[in-house]
């Protein structure tokens, strides 16, 4: 076994460890092979041609906002958790969450922010958007959140389409949000990879990237895949062709996985042996069969989500949260026992016919049954006013004769999603030694009026509703008659 | 969180309060708002057939009416919905009666033969507090408002599609609905005719915006020249015009400047060339989409033109709305323009209009602006204020009791009535709630109903 291989397996292993939790790291097989074997090995693949070598090829550049100490003292403090602290204080320092509750005294070095009438929560997290991919404004140019050419295009990658000088990020920004998981759309099966971006305004997508967040796989169920390969006369055309489809790439993905073990195994014992030719579309589908990639699949009915399930547990594989998910109502019992999320909205409907069922109270229904529910928006006019969606859920849940309170729905919008995307122990929440995310209200989050005033990033001011050196604008605004 | 269904037949009692049949209705307690009036916090309405009759602080219970306690509740007229699709609509992907194709049929289309009372959409809408509604045709491009959902599944979710309605500078004419359960929905048709101006009027015309002010003008030219020749016309011994005979008769109100042309534009230089043609033409305006209306504003208080928009749209959807924002509303209020707000989509999410006022307000405009904005002016500006759009006597008995601010998320409607009748506080989504409200009947779900 080469040396430098091995060493960079066990880079790998440690950076592997760092971006999830969640991952089962193998041992790296450079530590079982014995020194006298190595004449006899493989000679190292190149980078770009091991899956193991290259989970990482367009690393986060994100740096953080220039922050200084800051407590925003007397405000109502929804903090993620659950709970709402009255009168409460949040001090955040060197980019965490330094300390949350009532009556907290504030060091000398912070600043103060007289947060008295106002309300503060996590910064809020959207778990569905096109941002960057179908960016504004929306021209057949900017149009790449589909690659449309194949019901399986686990290949692709949707930061590799980000635009990111969309305005959309700047005004979702101005609604509060702070993480944002950009996703492909739902044309194919297999739609591609997502992104977890910070949402700073940077020059590239690296600079966004949520440094370690897990990577995400795009899924569909329904309508949308039938109709477009079915329209193209070719498969799926039909709900069952569809599951043939998952089937199948799950088959190819399996079979692909054994081969590189079965390389890396006769590798480790110094045996020669040929490496499969790597394939990108497969390397996706094996992240999620070791665990590393999270499953994020559309799916709007009842009957297809359990079918789904089911496709997950033949191959062994999880699914983290169905999107849209209208009918998650019908099977919140099941959902709770999976463990699946719910993404949706509160008031879309009807568009076409598998969004027929939707209810106002989905999310409510969904927590009632011990799941997790989300409100996300998969809209650039939605993810700049998720917390009035997350209202009109409320609302409809307590109409519903269920008690819920606004800590609880916060969580809706801000931990949950964190829980969607792997993120929970980063951010999501306002608890000591989690990240400095937090948007500042200027009424009860909940209210038709309530609009952020203030939000901060790693704790650092990232938009000032009131000073305009804290309101980014993108290349694309500058010059602009209209936008002065 | 503790299920209490007890409280969902608590929340039918208004409704069992309010018997339709009774001939005289007299609502006491109420938080009147009603625009283009003071606020009443503590008054009556009194209703006979149908009808309002009364609306003040001190105005008595005539004897013998059916008293409906309000309890502080807050009163409003109901709203009046712009733009559009309700009873004409079902399922967006699947059709709508609001656009056609075909080079024969543009100005004469008419809305009012596809109005659809059995509608599921409806009560949904009517949840909102949605009480009548203007169906109208879709222009090409849109209606420059915020469209159905589009769930990104398409492979161009967005630009405008390939036209396949180039011939019609004229996509139709609107009617205006009333939304009251087993109660003739049609208020007045033909109440406005609908053209696409900008990107959307370019690709009808064949590609650039000037070709599309050449076309109009002929065609308005040949419809005085119909109206001056008829007979002639109908002996085929008159030269050919440049639309249907259908096209022609529809258009004639228009150019007499008594039918109002909702003009969809958006980019400033747009509204002002839209401005200077009905100026020319004598044409009776109102503008629709209008995100760069703000810029316009003064040239559209002077010229008498009322706006139809949707407070939410901020961004530069396209080349032609950069000057989109959420202030677009309250710079219009200011400026002294008429503005009607439209709800998140023409049908399905309708009902949403409510929110938008109030993100309206949160934008700088003001309460009662934002108010009659859903309600009074738009019944004006479509011609029905003797009969909906705010609390007067004479006017039907549509209206609204919220548990709250009638703009909150967080309010509920407690009481509908449409022509005095109390309307069901239900829905099929509701329907579908509680059917799956318990999930652990022995029964499966098919059999709860």
């Amino acid at each position: 076994m080469n040396k430098a291989f091995g060493a960079a397996l066990a880079v790998l292993a440690s950076a592997s460890l760092a971006a999830c939790a969640t991952i089962t790291t193998k041992p790296a097989a450079g530590k079982t092979a014995s020194a006298g074997s190595s004449s006899q090995a493989s000679a190292p693949l190149p980078k770009g041609l091991d899956p193991a070598g290259s989970k990482d090829p367009f690393p986060s550049t994100y740096r953080p906002l220039p922050s200084r100490a800051v407590a925003l003292v007397g405000a109502t403090v929804l903090t993620g958790t659950g709970a709402q602290i009255d009168n409460g204080t949040v001090l955040i320092r060197d980019g965490k969450i330094a300390g949350v509750g009532a009556g907290l005294t504030v060091p000398a070095d912070y600043e103060t922010v007289d947060a008295r009438g106002k309300w503060v929560t996590p910064g809020l997290i959207d778990t569905h958007s096109h941002a960057g991919v179908y960016p504004s404004p929306e021209v057949q140019a900017h149009s790449d959140g589909n690659e449309a050419t194949d019901p399986n295009t686990a290949q692709v990658w949707a930061e590799h389409s980000v635009w990111p000088q969309d305005p959309t990020f700047n005004l979702a920004r101005a609604g509060g949000v702070t993480t944002l998981l950009v996703l492909p759309g739902s044309a194919n099966l297999f739609g591609g990879r997502g992104v977890t971006l910070r949402n700073v305004p940077a020059r590239t997508v690296q600079g966004m990237k949520f440094p370690g967040a897990p990577y995400t796989l795009k899924m569909a169920c329904g309508e949308n895949p039938k109709r477009v390969y079915g329209g193209k006369g070719r498969a799926p055309s039909t709900r069952m062709g569809n599951v043939a489809g998952y089937r199948a790439a799950w088959i190819n993905a399996s079979d692909y996985m054994r081969k590189w073990d079965d390389y890396r195994a006769k590798a480790a014992k110094g045996e020669k042996a040929d490496p499969p030719k790597r394939d990108l579309q497969l390397d996706t589908l094996v992240g999620v069969l070791k665990g590393e990639i999270l499953v994020e699949n559309h799916c709007y009915r009842a009957d297809e989500m359990a079918q789904m399930i089911d496709i997950a547990n033949e191959f062994g594989y999880r699914i983290t949260a169905f999107h849209h998910a209208v009918e998650a109502y019908k099977i919140a019992d099941l959902l709770a026992k999976n463990g699946i999320c719910t993404a949706t909205w509160t008031n879309w409907w009807g568009s076409k016919l598998e969004m027929n069922d939707s209810i106002e109270a989905n999310v409510p229904l969904v927590e009632a049954a011990g799941a997790c529910g989300i409100i996300k928006s998969d809209d650039p006019d939605l993810i700049q006013r998720l917390n009035q969606e997350a209202a009109e859920a409320l609302a409809a849940g307590r109409a519903a004769g269920l008690t819920i309170t606004e800590g609880q729905a916060i969580r809706w919008i801000t931990a949950n999603p964190a829980k969607a995307l792997g993120i929970a122990a980063e951010t999501g929440s306002l608890e000591v030694g989690k990240r400095g995310d937090v948007t500042l209200w200027d009424a009860d989050p909940f209210s038709i009026y309530a609009r952020a005033q203030r939000v901060w990033i790693d704790g650092g001011v990232a938009y000032d509703r009131t000073d305009p050196r804290f309101q980014s604008r993108s290349d694309f605004e500058l010059g602009l008659e209209g936008r002065r | 969180m503790i299920r209490r269904l007890a409280s969902l037949l608590a929340a039918t009692a208004l409704v069992a309060a309010t018997d339709a049949q009774a001939a005289t209705v007299a609502i006491v307690n109420a938080h009147i708002l009603n625009p283009g009036a003071a606020e009443i916090a503590s008054g009556t309405v009194v209703i006979r057939d149908g009808k309002i009759v009364a609306v003040g602080a001190s105005v008595a219970t005539p004897a013998g009416a059916q008293v409906v306690d309000a309890k502080g509740g807050v009163l409003t007229p109901g709203f009046v919905a712009v733009n559009s699709m309700l009873g004409a609509v079902e399922i967006s992907a699947v059709g709508d009666d609001v656009d056609v194709n075909t080079p024969d049929i543009g100005a004469a289309f008419d809305v009012q033969y596809a109005l659809n009372p059995d509608s599921t959409v409806i009560p949904v809408a009517r949840l909102g507090g949605i009480t009548s509604a203007v169906v109208t045709p879709r222009a090409e491009g849109g209606q420059g408002g915020a469209g159905e959902h589009d769930d990104s599944g398409d492979e161009a979710t967005s630009g405008a599609p390939a036209s396949e309605n180039a011939h019609h500078l004229f996509a139709g004419q609107a009617a205006v609905i009333q939304l009251g359960r087993g109660q003739e929905m049609l208020i007045k048709a033909r109440v406005a005719m609908v053209s696409p101006f900008g990107d959307a009027g370019a690709k009808v015309a064949g590609g650039a915006r000037g070709a599309e002010y050449v076309l109009l003008k002929e065609a308005l030219a040949d419809v005085r020249a119909y109206m001056r020749n008829r007979a002639a016309y109908e002996r085929a011994s008159y030269r050919d015009l440049s639309l249907s005979r259908a096209d022609l008769e529809a258009l004639i109100p228009v150019v007499q400047g008594e039918m109002p042309l909702i003009a969809v534009a958006n980019r400033a230089s747009d509204i002002r060339a839209v401005l200077k043609l009905a100026k020319e033409e004598k044409l009776k305006l109102i503008l629709s989409g209008a995100a760069e209306a703000w810029r316009v504003a003064p040239e559209l208080a002077a010229a008498g033109v009322p706006v139809i928009l949707n407070p939410v749209l901020d961004r530069p959807t396209s080349l032609e709305t950069l000057g989109s924002t959420m202030e677009n509303a309250a710079r219009l209020e200011a400026a002294g323009v008429t503005v009607a707000i439209e709800g998140n989509s023409g049908a399905h999410r309708a009902h949403e209009m409510r929110y938008n006022a109030g993100v309206a307000v949160a934008n700088g405009m003001t309460k009662a602006g934002a108010l009659a904005a859903i309600s009074l002016n738009p019944a004006k500006i479509f011609g029905v204020s003797a009969r909906v759009g705010s609390l007067e006597p004479g006017k039907d008995a549509d209206l609204v009791i919220w548990s709250g601010d009638p703009f909150e998320p967080m309010s509920r409607p407690q009481l509908i009535l449409v022509r005095g009748e109390a309307q069901p506080l239900r829905s099929r989504q509701l329907d579908l709630r509680d059917r799956y409200l318990d999930l652990n009947r022995p029964m499966p779900p098919g059999y709860s109903h």
